[in-house]
């Protein structure tokens, strides 16, 4: 087992995912908290879906595909968070709208050009060697300013989230941070969802928020739980399908599910006796 | 010297006329309840002296304040009701309003345990907000609002869903805060009775007329004679 463990640091395509996976867990996690919490949890599967239809357009132009879904999913989360707003369709269902439109743009484009190739699976259920040597800079880098953003304004994060209208009222520019938070799940789905795949990537934000919910009851500790269970998860979720050749993204959300119902046990159990 | 004037107040909720020709003045320490029944555009007229909607005519001036000095209380969400957040994130989440910072300053946690003191409820501080009592919940976000401002507190309906002895135990703790703190009170209630026992002024917005005075003025009015009977004149 040991050995095998070793073993998975010696591969450069694995170090590469292990960085970039780690640093993505790492960043869902934190604004996963956030996202749930203001009932935005599907916000991450209808960007992925964007995600994967800018992708597959990006394959079919032969451009690299980080240049083109990075501009595409950011203004995919502009527009979603107008609609919530402003219009009359609901939240829900205009990411139901968006990424459903996404997802056929994304098929269609395939279907003219190269055909649901291994490129393409790859998109749709992550591929543990979709890192390249560029796109490792690139994520480190929008991964970093994700974390050092997030740091700065948690004080603000936290009041927008808790109450919006009250911090509105009290002069905090809501719009602002509300904006701030989906350019950075934005970017950080897009970086994500080369591991984990298309259809994968939301759980990553969703499930370390729920599962650290089911035990803790502060703020604080939600998102320092959330952050290091994410990060566990990720990296035996990686090594699990290092060691039986399963597919890594489908192997880190079956370790989220298990760590979820255990944290759910815990809690009950925690409930009982106090 | 008037704190906030409105003249005039027109505004919309839903494309409909929500809030008609309101006019009215608080002063420094002024407790002003402004009652009605519902959809007469109380919480609207709220949200237009916080600026978190526009008017559609009309001016709202304040003198002695700015925005960010306004402590709100609005009515809770349902966001809050699985938040995991504690007593103190709440309470300190207040001083936000004092501009950015990247962590709370000493300054920032002494005034946050003061006003937890103030409110009495130091000994749920690292309690989870979710799992307090309605009217516990009610002195956090009152803390809270203190931590934003000590001159001017807007309260949206703060008894609703509270049992008769917690809400006058509210009453007399805004009340407290109004009388021996001197903080100015506008409070948006259905609660008429505890209303002229604690305000200095209403504003009443019923369908057929707005009134606006004091509470002995108040009591002249048809609408209070048709609540309280028309042999009680104060």
């Amino acid at each position: 087992m040991l050995e095998t463990f070793l073993q998975m640091f010696e591969y450069s395509f694995m170090l590469r995912a292990i960085i970039v996976g780690v640093l993505v867990a790492l960043c869902s996690a934190l604004l996963g908290v956030t996202l749930v919490l203001k009932r935005y949890s599907m916000i991450g599967d209808g960007l992925s879906h964007v995600g994967f239809g800018a992708l597959c357009v990006a394959l079919a132009m032969n451009i690299a595909p980080l240049a083109v879904s990075v501009p595409v999913v950011v203004i995919a989360a502009f527009l979603l968070l107008q609609i919530s707003e402003n219009s009359k369709i609901k939240g829900d269902a205009a990411i139901a709208l968006i990424s459903s439109t996404a997802l056929a743009v994304g098929v269609i484009v395939t279907s003219m050009t190269t055909g649901i190739n291994s490129d393409v699976n790859g998109y749709m259920f992550g591929s543990i060697l979709a890192m390249s040597d560029a796109d490792v800079v690139v994520s480190l880098i929008l991964s970093v300013a994700v974390l050092v953003l997030y740091v700065v304004f948690y004080n603000k994060i936290f009041a927008v989230t808790f109450d919006e209208s009250f911090a509105r009222a009290t002069g905090t520019k809501t719009k602002m941070y509300n904006t701030l938070v989906s350019l950075l799940t934005a970017i950080t789905i897009v970086i994500g969802m080369r591991i984990m795949g298309a259809m994968l990537i939301s759980s990553l934000v969703i499930f370390p928020a729920l599962t650290s919910m089911r035990v803790c009851r502060s703020f604080k500790k939600v998102v320092i739980t959330s952050a290091i269970v994410s990060v566990l998860c990720f990296f035996t979720g990686l090594f699990l399908s290092f060691a039986y050749s399963m597919p890594a993204g489908a192997s880190v959300v079956a370790v989220n599910a298990v760590v979820f119902l255990i944290f759910s046990a815990v809690g009950i159990i925690k409930r009982k006796v106090s | 010297m008037s704190m906030i004037s409105c003249d005039k107040v027109c505004m919309s909720y839903d494309k409909t006329k929500a809030v008609d020709n309101i006019s009215f003045d608080v002063r420094k320490g002024d407790f002003l309840c402004i009652v009605g029944e519902n959809g007469t555009g109380k919480s609207t007229l709220l949200k237009g002296i916080l600026g978190l909607q526009k008017l559609n005519s009309g001016t709202i001036t304040f003198s002695g304040i700015r925005a960010g000095e306004i402590g709100y209380l609005p009515q809770r969400t349902v966001v809050q009701k699985d938040f995991p957040a504690s007593v103190w994130e709440v309470v300190l989440s207040g001083r936000q309003t004092k501009g950015f910072r990247l962590f709370y300053t000493p300054e920032d946690k002494r005034v946050a345990r003061e006003n937890i003191a103030l409110m009495g409820i130091e000994e749920i501080k690292n309690k989870p907000f979710n799992e307090l009592s309605g009217g516990q919940q009610q002195r956090v976000l009152l803390a809270r609002a203190l931590c934003a401002t000590q001159k001017l507190i807007l309260l949206d309906e703060p008894t609703t869903g509270l049992d008769p002895f917690v809400t006058a135990e509210l009453y007399s703790l805004i009340a407290h805060l109004n009388r021996k703190h001197g903080v100015t009170v506008i409070m948006v209630t259905h609660d008429i009775k505890n209303s002229i026992e604690y305000a200095t002024k209403i504003l009443s917005m019923e369908h057929d007329g707005d009134f606006f005075g004091t509470i002995l003025e108040y009591m002249k009015t048809p609408a209070a004679k048709r609540i309280f009977g028309g042999d009680m004149n104060a």
